[in-house]
């Protein structure tokens, strides 16, 4: 999948803010892509827009293509639209319990999923909703498919949710912090089951979190996102390692690890500012100390640094290590 | 006067569960069941362990916010278990509470003057003049400007709002602050701003923490002593070097290795996932709470609960692998 250039508005009485701002990324086939930022760097945005599902309105898609498979997803009507989501992409998202419906059972959830895409009759439709439930890792699965969402814990749930995205084996799976509700030890099984299933169904996932040691323990590429944009993108060890941007070294930092202890954290100082607030100029330049005058005037373009490596900072323009890709 | 600021000792609160037309109590939610530790004065003591294992409804009943069903409390050296609403309000001045959520623990119809003079008011501390200067002040010291006190809540992002929570807290000068999940609702930037405030503060004001968190590495970086809970109990408490570095119950030895580290690099020994959930709290496993998910459980284990002991110099544990600070297996 492709998106390229893709801007998300939000028209309001405060007039028109860009969430998303002209991004652009891939991922690959089978690859597991992180894309890490604060709250209302745009990253939920940016998978609601590859779903479909930008509330319209206020929202909108300005401009962009994201194509999957050669089609582009942006120009698609309703009824195709709906084909794609469940066949080609699923989405979970962070919160399993207002996102399963809390009146009707685990099977009847999963059997309306899987005959809304898979033409097979009841019988046949349960008898494959305890088979995803198995491949999940959900234990007594003939037992809890009966069972109301109330009824299970936090990581069940998301292990239902998955069950749920995974029924038509799609080539694409959005996860929008699926991990964020839960305890850590619960969180070690889920991303463990992603990985699985990552690796024996060859899904791609897109993972969006703002927990870096969850991407640095699951992904290949990561995006890191500020203020709608992205400011870098690279594989995850030249990213932890050589982190290149000013706010990706911050960001990196100022995380407390559990195994070192350090007198003093380093921290941003500022606010992460409000979408649509920064007309001009580079989005972090107030919050940056190495920000000069142009920062505050020009936006810098995103540099490509070579080895799918890119950077959004006038910094790199003159370091001597960049290799033009071809 | 000894070292120490406050000591609770077999702390237990069940929540009742009623049940049937009239009400009749048919269980109990056992959140905080038999914990004892004391704080010193001048540290910060970390509470960490997965929701619902009572570690904020032990800084609840520290506080007096919730009355306890068995145990004692004693506030430098003195029982505060029973004391009275009115004694207890004049003690609130020497220890206040920071609360998670920024958003819902300011008044949104208050402007920041009036939320920071209110623990004043109540505790009848000052003139209106001087409350007003004081206001003024401890805005400065949070790292927020004087002219932000004609504002309300809803003008200030969350890391501010937080500070104004932090300002609250330190209005009547207290000796221990009990900070419940502080940070937790930030982003990763301006939780390390907090965090480095929360320290600064310490050593300014002389300050005594209860620090409740469930990021394991959030609580190392701020705590010298670390208390690790499981479904209401005390697993694992010492310093918090030795917790993280050489960590003896299994449960904390699965929950160090459960959290993400953020370097795609870093050595990784084997991970041990726990398998299962945390058991309900109204109905506890018999035994050893931690024995339906623990590696190293023995017989023993389901049928009797262990003590919590010492079985290094100040390093206690709750486990029956441990037993006069050998390994027993």
């Amino acid at each position: 999948m492709e998106v390229k250039n893709l801007t998300t508005s939000f028209f309001t009485d405060d007039g028109i803010i860009p969430a998303v701002d002209h991004v652009s990324f891939h991922i690959n086939k089978g690859e597991i892509l992180g894309v890490v930022g604060e709250s209302g760097c745009g990253k939920s945005v940016t998978s609601l827009s590859i779903m479909g599902l930008v509330p319209n309105p206020p929202g909108k898609i300005i401009s962009g293509e994201i194509l999957l498979n050669g089609e582009d997803l942006t120009k698609l009507p309703e009824k195709r639209m709906r084909q794609i989501r469940g066949n080609d992409v699923a989405m979970i998202f962070q919160e399993p319990m207002t996102s399963l419906n809390p009146v009707y059972t685990i099977g009847n959830q999963l059997v309306e999923a899987i005959r809304l895409h898979q033409k097979m009759d009841k019988k046949q439709a349960r008898n494959r909703a305890i088979e995803i439930m198995k491949h999940v890792g959900l234990p007594r699965a003939e037992e809890l498919i009966d069972d109301y969402p109330h009824q299970l814990s936090g990581g069940m749930r998301q292990r239902v949710m998955i069950a749920m995205a995974m029924v038509c084996e799609p080539k694409l799976l959005i996860a929008d912090e699926p991990t964020t509700a839960l305890d850590v030890t619960i969180q070690a099984q889920i991303l463990r089951l992603m990985k699985k299933l990552n690796e024996n169904d060859q899904t791609a996932i897109m993972l969006i979190t703002h927990d870096l040691g969850v991407v640095a323990e699951v992904c290949e590429r990561v995006v890191v996102m500020y203020a709608g944009k992205i400011v870098e993108e690279g594989d995850v060890e030249s990213i932890y390692e050589h982190p290149k941007h000013p706010y990706t070294i911050g960001l990196i930092k100022s995380v407390p690890d559990v195994h070192m202890k350090i007198d003093k954290l380093y921290s941003i100082p500022g606010n992460v500012p409000k979408p649509g607030s920064i007309k001009q100029g580079c989005a972090f330049a107030a919050r940056c100390e190495f920000a000069t005058n142009r920062c505050f005037t020009e936006t810098p373009p995103l540099l490509d640094m070579g080895h799918g490596k890119s950077v959004r900072c006038f910094l790199h323009e003159t370091v001597e290590d960049v290799s033009y890709s071809v | 006067m000894s070292d120490t600021l406050l000591e609770v000792k077999n702390l237990r609160k069940h929540f009742p569960i009623k049940g049937g037309i009239i009400g009749k109590q048919v269980g109990a939610v056992k959140a905080v069941d038999g914990v004892s530790f004391l704080i010193k004065k001048g540290e910060t003591l970390g509470l960490v362990g997965e929701s619902g294992c009572g570690k904020s409804t032990t800084g609840r009943l520290l506080m007096r916010l919730l009355e306890p069903t068995e145990g004692q409390i004693y506030f430098e050296d003195q029982e505060i278990t029973n004391l009275s609403r009115k004694e207890m309000k004049s003690l609130r001045r020497e220890m206040q509470m920071i609360f998670q959520d920024p958003f819902a623990s300011l008044n949104p119809r208050h402007t920041v003057e009036r939320i920071l003079s209110e623990p004043l008011i109540v505790q009848g501390m000052g003139r209106a003049e001087d409350r007003k200067q004081k206001v003024r002040e401890m805005l400065e010291v949070v790292g927020l400007s004087s002219y932000h006190a004609k504002r309300y809540p809803h003008q200030f992002s969350g890391g501010q709002r937080q500070r104004i929570g932090i300002a609250r807290a330190l209005m009547t000068r207290p000796k221990l602050i009990v900070a419940d999940e502080p940070v937790s609702a930030l982003d990763v930037s301006i939780q390390s701003q907090v965090l480095n405030l929360l320290q600064e503060l310490q050593k300014e004001f002389d300050l005594t923490y209860l620090f409740i968190a469930h990021d394991l590495g959030v609580v190392r970086h701020i705590s010298d002593r670390v208390g690790v809970m499981y479904l209401g109990h005390l697993v694992e408490l010492t310093e918090s070097e030795r917790l993280y570095e050489q960590p003896l119950h299994p449960y904390t030895k699965a929950l160090l290795s459960a959290v993400p580290i953020a370097d795609p690099k870093a050595a990784r020994n084997e991970q041990e996932i726990l398998t299962g959930d945390i058991p309900s709290p109204s109905n506890p496993p018999k035994g050893c709470p931690f024995h339906t998910r623990c590696p190293k459980a023995m017989d023993i284990c389901q049928s009797q609960s262990p003590d919590f002991q010492e079985v290094e110099p100040a390093h206690y544990v709750a486990c029956h692998l441990y037993h006069d600070g050998k390994l027993h297996v």
